[in-house]
């Protein structure tokens, strides 16, 4: 798993091509570690959006209306629970508990930690991505 | 004179609430005024509702500020703060605040106290007392003191750690392993993490002293993906103990040798359970393994293995600081010591509170919790996590104790307690208990891969208010096969959730609501 997590950090997702060659330098077979890497949540199998946001969904950030706040992210990066937007700008994906359950709602927006969540930092999360895909435009 | 020391968090909720800013504006604002201060980065008293909480050493002790926000820092600078004067943030000398003051802190002890990187600060707040008398009394009378305190692993299972020790020490082997289980997966659960941030060296002593017990002279940390900040300070912790010979070959002169690793996991419950994440551990997926044989005879790399929630190891040190018998002294029927009970979900003061087992529920909800934080009726608390029932306000009168939570087929699991208000709908927190069981099964067994599906589907179609009574029926049964036909709890408890859900708020899933007498 060290490794996995390696590849993803350097590219994002766990390239295809990767696979033989993990499954021969640890004398396992291809299938062992494809299995290994649709088993974890975390390892992707394409790259993410420029920008990843992850919204808690489990249950005490339920508990401060997180399912609500969800709904208005969606609208507001403009993309479903669990995509990637066309333009590959932003993913927005669901992660079950930050551990940060006494300030909920809570989220992780590119490996920042985010607590006490509400529609306007939804709103500042939004405007920073967009800011950026206007920045990327413009090069 | 030294100048006092100010602290400011480096904890991962305070951080998410803006610590990290407050520091650079703190910093930055200080040295705009030429004077120069010791800004501590400790970690969190666990007072979660006040971080970012600022402290500063005054003669009378430490006084905090919070939650401080970077925009206030000025203000409490101009109050002249690092005097600790009045100021609308000022909350006073921390240690008086009824919620800290009214706990037993063991384990906790040192959380947001020390600096949690210097081991100086470790050492001079207790830190490798219990490893030097763990070296005195030598491995056996080491586990037999663990015995003697009355210790129940923290994981949720609450097996006695003293038997389990002695299972591993007892099982011929040319390797041993210690496995710490961090992989806190339930919501409403920050103990584990508030460890790693605020106290890691604990952690460590705590593995050397099982190892030193049980003979094994290599630990793993199986720490979660979704806590990177835990998994950076350990690793920096476990270097520095190294550095310090408190790690590796004979450790402090002590004839002990012990060294251990990070780990880090990618995202799944299930690998919470113990074998699951003993096979994540040798780098397969995370799948339940049925037992017999246990991990304290064929854990990891088949070797005999203690593994113990973090907690539990956590609380070695202090056990054997003081002996088995000052722990055990604590607490309640079979529940001995104190609990890290963790308050979360929509609840005014949430945190941790560490306290003797036998705290009534109710208790914890208002006396110390202060209810809920939108200021609404409290309906439900969900405890141990999301394999645990819901309660009903009629249940807040349950002690805090294994026993007794048990007999409301309820849960304490890991401490975990999610407060939610009267804006909450139970039928739908049901199928987001089998949608989570859905969504992290590892896929073993029938009943929780399938069974957790078609209850999402069944509970849909109640919701719905399609044939409610003959789908309650079939969502009965399906709970029931589950709990019967599921190697782990996954499968196994998922239905408490879901079936206390539907006795308790039966007006939710469209049925006749109880009678109030009607309550047990
Ligand atoms: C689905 C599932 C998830 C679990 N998650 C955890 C966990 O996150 N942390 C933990 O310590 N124990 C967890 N457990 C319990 C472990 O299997 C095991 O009982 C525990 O690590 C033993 O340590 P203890 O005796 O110190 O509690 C889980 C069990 C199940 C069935
Ligand atoms: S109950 Fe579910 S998670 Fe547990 S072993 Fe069976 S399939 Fe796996
Ligand atoms: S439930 Fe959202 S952080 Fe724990």
């Amino acid at each position: 798993m060290p490794i996995l997590h390696a590849l993803q950090e350097t590219f994002g997702f766990v390239p295809e091509p990767a696979v033989p060659m993990i499954a021969e330098t640890l004398n396992l077979s291809r299938a062992e570690v494809w299995g290994v890497v649709t088993f974890y949540h975390d390892f992707r199998r394409e790259p993410a959006g420029r920008h990843v946001v992850k919204l808690c969904a489990a249950e005490a950030c339920q508990s401060m209306g997180s399912t609500a706040l969800a709904a208005y992210a969606e609208e507001k990066l403009g993309v479903a629970m669990g995509e990637t937007s066309a333009d590959g700008r932003v993913t927005l994906e669901p992660i079950y508990c930050l551990g940060l359950c006494a300030c909920a709602p809570s989220a992780m927006v590119n490996g920042q930690l985010l607590g006490r969540l509400d529609t306007a930092a939804i709103d500042e999360i939004a405007h920073d991505i967009a800011r950026d895909g206007a920045k990327e435009m413009a090069r | 004179m030294k100048t006092p020391r100010i602290f400011v968090p480096n904890d991962a909720t305070a951080i998410a609430c803006g610590a990290d800013k407050v520091f650079g504006k703190l910093k930055d604002a200080l040295a705009a005024r030429g004077v120069t201060y010791d800004i501590v980065r400790n970690g969190s008293r666990g007072l979660f509702w006040l971080e970012p909480l600022i402290e500063i050493e005054t003669p009378a002790g430490r006084v905090g500020y919070g939650p401080v926000k970077p925009s206030d820092v000025e203000s409490l600078l101009e109050a002249g703060f690092v005097n600790g004067a009045p100021h609308p943030l000022c909350v006073g000398l921390v240690e008086e605040i009824p919620f800290l003051k009214k706990q037993t802190r063991l384990t906790f002890a040192r959380c947001g106290i020390i600096d949690p990187l210097s081991l100086d600060d470790y050492k001079a707040h207790g830190g490798y007392k219990g490893f030097e008398r763990a070296v005195a009394l030598g491995p056996a009378a080491t586990v037999e003191e663990v015995f003697e305190s009355g210790l129940r692993g923290r994981g949720g299972a609450g097996f006695p750690t003293g038997i389990k020790w002695r299972t591993v020490a007892a099982a011929p082997a040319d390797q041993r392993y210690i496995v710490c289980n961090a992989d806190e997966g339930d919501s409403g659960t920050f103990a584990d993490r508030l460890i790693m941030e605020a106290d890691p060296f604990c952690l460590i002593e705590g593995m050397t002293i099982a190892g030193l017990a049980v003979g094994a002279t290599k630990g793993f940390v199986y720490c979660r993906s979704e806590y990177p900040l835990s998994y950076a300070v350990m690793e920096k912790a476990i270097a520095i103990a190294r550095q310090a010979g408190l790690l590796g070959r004979n450790i402090a002169g002590s004839g002990v040798d012990f060294d251990m690793e990070m780990r880090l996991g990618a995202g799944a419950y299930v690998c919470g359970e113990e074998t699951a994440l003993l096979d994540s551990l040798e780098g397969k997926r995370g799948v339940v393994r049925a037992k017999p044989p246990l991990p304290a005879h064929k854990g990891l790399f088949g070797r005999p293995t203690v593994i113990n929630n973090l907690i539990s190891l956590a609380t070695v040190p202090v056990i054997l600081e003081k002996g088995g018998k000052f722990y055990k002294d604590f607490g309640m029927g079979r529940s001995r010591g104190t609990m890290p009970i963790q308050l979360a979900g929509n609840i005014k003061h949430g945190g941790l509170f560490e306290t003797a087992f036998g705290i009534p529920l109710g208790e914890l909800i208002y006396d110390i919790g202060g209810g809920t934080a939108s200021g609404r009726p409290v309906r439900a608390v969900q405890a141990g996590g999301p394999l645990g029932a819901y309660l009903p306000t009629s249940q807040f009168d349950t002690p805090f104790d294994y026993e007794a939570f048990a007999a409301k087929d309820a849960l304490i699991g890991h401490g975990g307690i999610v407060v939610f208000d009267d804006t909450v709908d139970m039928a739908h927190m049901a199928k987001f208990a089998m949608e989570f069981c859905a969504h992290e099964s590892c896929g073993k067994c029938t009943p929780c891969r399938i069974g957790s599906t078609r209850g999402v589907e069944t509970i849909d179609k109640v919701i719905a208010g399609e044939r409610r009574d003959a789908n309650l029926v079939v969502l009965r049964d399906l709970c029931n096969t589950m709990k019967l036909g599921s190697l782990c709890a996954l499968g196994g408890f998922t239905p408490y959730p879901v079936l206390s859900a539907l006795n308790h708020f039966p007006e939710d899933f469209g049925a006749a609501p109880k009678l109030p007498q009607a309550a047990e």
